[in-house]
Parts: C-alpha cells; sequence; structure tokens
C-alpha cells in the first residue's frame, strides 16, 4: 500500500464518475468524468458552489467512498482503503469532545501503535508550534473556535501526511481568525511540504493560498477551468488580497464561477 | 413588548464595585436557596401533619391508611427487633443482591449488544424485529414464568431485573451508536484507528451519554424487578415483606416497606449522578444566571 512509483503525481483522478444511489433507487451523479492531478509538494484549492461534489472527491481520495467508474490514484497506486500518507481536516469540528487537547493530538499516533511517552512528547511538541502549550488539559469546549482548528490541525500533521486534504477548514472561523489560520496553515505546510488539496467556497481564500485553483462546475461535478496563481511565496496572508495582481486574478476566475453559481442556484430553485 | 430596563434587578448605581455586584448576586442566590428549602420542608411537614391528623380524627381509616407515626413506629421495630420473617437487614441484602445482580448483567449485556447491533448494519437490520416483538411483552407478566423456570430463590429475581434493565439500556447504547457523529468516526479512521480502536475509543465514549441516562432509570427497574419477583414468590427480600403485610392486612408494613425502597432508590441516584459528573467532565457546565 505504501508502495511508491517515482515521479508518479501524488493525487491523480483519471475520468471519476460518482453516482449515489438513493433507497427509492433512484440515482444522481455528483461527480463525472472528473481529473485531476496534483503533484508533490504542490497546493491545490477547489472552489465551485455547494453540492457540486467537492466533499465527495475528497472522499474518494481518503477511500472512504469508492468511485462508480474512473481510477483514484495516490502516488501512482490506486487507493484501496485509507491509506496512512493521508491527514484530512474537516469543516465541522471532528475533535473528540471527551477528550483533552493533548489526548486529541496524540489519537493518531496512539491509534498507529506508536510508543506512548514517545507520542506524548509528539504532541507537545506540535502544540508547541501552534501555540497551544498552555491548554494541554483544556477539553474542546473550553477552547475558541480558532484554537480548536489549531488542534485540528496539530492532530492532523502529528502524523506527518504526505497528503492532506481540508474540506472547508476554516468557513466556520471569523474573517480575522481565519487570516491567521491560513498563517498558521502556510507555516506547517510550508515545514512539510504535503500535497494539499484544499476545498472551499471562498474565492479570495483559494487565491491566497493555493499554487492552482481548481474551478468545478454545479453538479454534476466536472473540472471547468484550473488556473496557475503566479503569486510568489513567502505570501503576507494579511496583505495579500489588496494586492493588483491578486485583485486580478480574483476577477478572471470570479467571471468563470459566477456562472457556475448562479446555474447552482436556478438548479436549487427549480428543485425546491 | 414592556420595558424591561424598569424591572431589570441587576440595574446597578453607577461607581458600584465588581466585588459589590459580585457580593449581592451571592447574597440573593442564598436566599433563593433557602426560599426553596423552606417551601420544599412546608410541604412535607403540612402532608403528613395533615395525614397524622386526618388519621387521629378518624377522616379517613388509619387501619387502611395507616398514619406516619405508626409508620415510623414499625420501621424502628423493624430496624431494631427485625420482622417477623427474621432481620430487616437480611431482607434488604436480597433484595438488594438481586437489583444489582440483575442491574449489572443487564447493563452489561445491553451495551454489548447495543453497541454489536448499531455497529452492525445486518445484524440490526436481522434483529430489530425479534427485539421489538420480545420489547412488546410487559416486562412484569414474564415474573410467574421466570419463578416456574428458575425457582423461588434469586434466579427468577434476577433474571426478571435483568430484562427490565437490558431493553432500556440496549436500546440506548444502540442510539447512542447510530447517532456517533460521523464525521468524528471519520477522522479517527484517518488518524489510523482500527475497528476496535474506533469502537473502543470513539462509539462507545460518544454513546456513553445516551448509556448513562438508561442507566439512571433503569436501576429503579432493576429494584422493581427484584421486588415484583419476590412478590410473586420468595422466601426473603422487600417485596416479601409487602406481600406478608399485604397478608395481614398491615398497611404501616407495606408503607415502611416502601419507605425502605425510596431511600435504597434516591442513595443509587445519587451515586449514579456522582459517577456520571466524574465520568463526563469533559461536558460544558451549563452557565446560571443568577437572578
Ligand atoms: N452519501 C451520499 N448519498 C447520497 N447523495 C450524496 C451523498 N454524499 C453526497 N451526495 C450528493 O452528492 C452531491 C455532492 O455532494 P458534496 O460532495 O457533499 O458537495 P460539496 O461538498 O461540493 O458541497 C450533492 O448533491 C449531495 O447531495
Ligand atoms: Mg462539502
Amino acid at each position: 500500500m505504501s508502495a511508491q512509483t517515482p515521479d508518479a503525481p501524488s493525487i491523480e483522478l483519471i475520468n471519476v464518475s460518482r453516482r449515489f444511489i438513493a433507497p427509492t433507487g433512484k440515482s444522481l451523479t455528483a461527480l463525472k468524468d472528473f481529473t485531476m492531478r496534483v503533484d508533490e509538494g504542490e497546493f491545490v484549492a477547489v472552489v465551485g458552489p455547494t453540492g457540486c461534489g467537492k466533499s465527495t472527491t475528497l472522499n474518494l481520495i481518503t477511500g472512504l467512498n469508492k468511485p462508480s467508474a474512473g481510477e483514484v490514484r495516490i502516488f501512482g497506486q490506486p487507493v484501496s482503503g485509507i491509506d496512512p500518507r493521508i491527514g484530512f481536516v474537516f469543516q465541522t469540528d471532528a475533535l473528540f469532545p471527551w477528550r483533552n487537547v493533548i489526548d486529541n493530538v496524540v489519537a493518531g499516533p496512539m491509534f498507529r501503535g506508536r510508543p506512548k511517552a514517545e507520542a506524548y512528547q509528539a504532541a507537545r511538541d506540535w502544540l508547541s508550534r501552534v501555540g497551544l502549550s498552555k491548554f494541554e488539559h483544556h477539553y474542546p469546549h473550553q477552547l475558541s473556535g480558532g484554537m480548536r482548528k489549531r488542534v485540528s490541525l496539530a492532530q492532523t500533521f502529528i502524523n506527518e501526511p504526505k497528503i492532506l486534504l481540508m474540506d472547508e477548514p476554516f468557513s466556520a472561523l471569523d474573517v480575522q481568525t481565519r487570516v491567521l489560520m491560513h498563517e498558521e496553515l502556510l507555516k506547517l505546510w510550508a515545514g512539510s511540504k504535503a500535497s494539499v488539496i484544499f476545498v472551499t467556497h471562498d474565492l479570495e481564500e483559494a487565491i491566497a493560498l493555493a499554487d492552482k485553483v481548481y474551478v468545478l462546475t454545479s453538479g454534476p461535478g466536472m473540472v471547468k477551468s484550473v488556473y496557475p496563481i503566479g503569486i510568489p511565496r513567502p505570501r503576507v496572508m494579511a496583505e495579500i488580497r489588496y494586492e493588483p495582481q491578486f485583485i486580478d486574478i480574483a476577477h478572471t476566475i470570479w467571471n468563470d464561477l459566477r456562472d457556475e453559481v448562479q446555474r447552482s442556484y436556478r438548479q436549487a430553485g427549480l428543485a425546491a | 413588548m414592556t420595558d424591561i430596563t424598569l424591572e431589570d434587578r441587576s440595574t446597578v448605581p453607577v461607581g458600584t464595585s465588581d466585588a459589590e455586584i459580585e457580593q449581592a448576586a451571592l447574597t440573593s442566590l442564598r436566599k433563593r436557596r433557602q426560599t426553596v428549602l423552606f417551601w420544599r420542608l412546608a410541604i412535607l411537614v403540612a402532608l403528613l401533619g395533615g395525614w397524622e391528623l386526618a388519621g387521629r380524627m378518624t377522616w379517613i381509616d388509619p387501619f387502611f391508611y395507616s398514619i406516619p407515626t405508626a409508620i415510623v413506629a414499625r420501621l424502628y421495630e423493624w430496624i431494631t427487633q427485625g420482622t417477623s420473617e427474621g432481620p430487616l437487614w437480611y431482607h434488604l441484602y436480597v433484595t438488594m443482591e438481586e437489583s444489582l445482580a440483575g442491574f449489572f448483567s443487564g447493563a452489561i449485556t445491553g451495551v454489548i449488544i447495543g453497541v454489536a447491533l448499531g455497529r452492525n448494519k445486518m445484524l440490526s437490520d436481522v434483529f430489530s424485529i425479534y427485539i421489538k416483538l420480545i420489547n412488546s411483552v410487559p416486562r412484569v407478566v414474564l415474573a410467574p414464568i421466570f419463578i416456574m423456570l428458575f425457582g423461588l430463590g434469586l434466579g427468577s429475581k434476577i433474571a426478571l431485573s435483568f430484562v427490565m434493565v437490558f431493553f432500556v439500556v440496549f436500546s440506548n447504547a444502540f442510539q447512542g451508536v447510530v447517532e456517533a457523529d460521523r464525521n468524528m468516526i471519520a477522522n479517527a479512521m484517518i488518524l489510523g484507528a482500527n475497528q476496535w480502536q474506533l469502537t473502543r475509543h470513539v462509539i462507545i465514549p460518544s454513546a456513553m451519554s445516551w448509556i448513562f441516562a438508561s442507566l439512571h432509570v433503569s436501576f429503579g427497574f432493576a429494584i422493581i424487578g427484584a421486588i415484583v419477583g419476590e412478590f410473586v414468590g420468595s422466601r426473603y427480600g422487600i417485596g416479601l415483606l409487602i406481600n406478608i403485610a399485604k397478608g395481614s392486612f398491615d398497611a404501616s408494613g407495606m408503607y415502611a416497606a416502601i419507605i425502605i425502597i425510596m431511600v435504597v432508590a434516591l442513595i443509587a441516584e445519587y451515586l449514579m449522578t456522582s459517577v456520571e459528573k466524574r465520568l463526563a467532565k469533559w461536558r460544558p457546565v451549563p452557565q446560571h444566571d443568577t437572578h
């Protein structure tokens, strides 16, 4: 499972389709002929209207979900089951509320059978990196939304994932906290050089963070266009959205995305 | 809409210090507690006093209704001299033994089967119909059957307690497992949990508040099971005392037995709550407003 074909992209989806069949027998195509490629160390953002299949795409890569047609590969190998090289950050809180902060962070290494002392040492290390050393023994409900997200990041990064999947991870945060989290994420990512797929419906967030932005069509989801983002790194998250280059790119992509968003509204309107 | 600010008692004059505000809040909190306690005691005294008075004035027949002082006297007699069937403590011991055995066996089996069916869609689809069927049987009608099957001793009472407890705990454990957060499960799996670790570290803890809710009520059910069993046929136990009191038209004896059961149930409830509090220290504490 952990075999690696040299020079293969980290993540590859080739003509992938995913159909959901309701118990009534009606089928719904969430993804159709979906093709995508993420190279090693690349940061890819995926934007698209709600319900266009973004979460479905990520689930296919984790192996929690299987494609109806086409192939999903990571490091050149077809996905079969949950790959230990993958890390996932969820939109909603996926922390274990009955565990305190450090026990949440240590979960991954402990599940994977690392010795206890070593695992806790690593957890303390990661907590200090996200600036939460003082909160080791707090429970998730005692933390702010931003702090809980930092715990999630530490919980994911401690496993040193080669592939990092993020499903609208910061969409529940207020704008200021979100910018801080962007800084935090880029810092952690720079230290890990993982390949990232970052799903969001916030176009500015996508451009600020990514090397490449994928725009999806409204459901069934297909790749509409791909935009390389040439803004040099390191980027300053607090300033980046006021730079002319950023505004230009945002304009171009928005023209593209707007049609899809409007179409998805119309579809939702017809369905309702 | 009424003007709220006019009635808001928390409005304080400008320049009041935090310490003063906190002091005032504490005082009003204490006062409120005292008022509640006062009314509770007052109602108790009024009820018991009314009962005693009505009995003594023979507005109600003390032969059937007894009176509080007679009940206390009977309790005192049982405690100091024992009952006609031997020492009170032995009867209490037998009833507790049956209840606890029924409670623990029922709760443990309920949790295990609830988690197993909750984790396995196929199993639960197949068995759910049978569980519904058995669950629709009123539990107490099983008492004579169990006595026939397991005899007059402990076995029949434990069996009855067991079925009383099992279904409550089972259905809550099952529900708790089914409602476990899907993202949390996915998170654990991606972090590297295998099926056993998932059950042990995610599914069971997240079903725990459901399970505890059922344990609260089901200890009461365990006692009911034991006592009904004793009632139907036994040689020892509080249920037997009630049965004998009934046979000899001893109203005081029946009420005395009921009071013993009440005390036991309240102690169990208290223990259960404190265990739950220790286990659930991760849960948010509700914020109280002090008015
Ligand atoms: N498990 C499922 N069963 C049935 N339909 C699903 C399931 N998961 C997703 N869908 C449908 O697939 C479409 C895409 O969903 P999703 O990937 O969650 O969209 P997004 O994350 O882009 O908002 C939606 O129409 C959704 O209703
Ligand atoms: Mg989604």
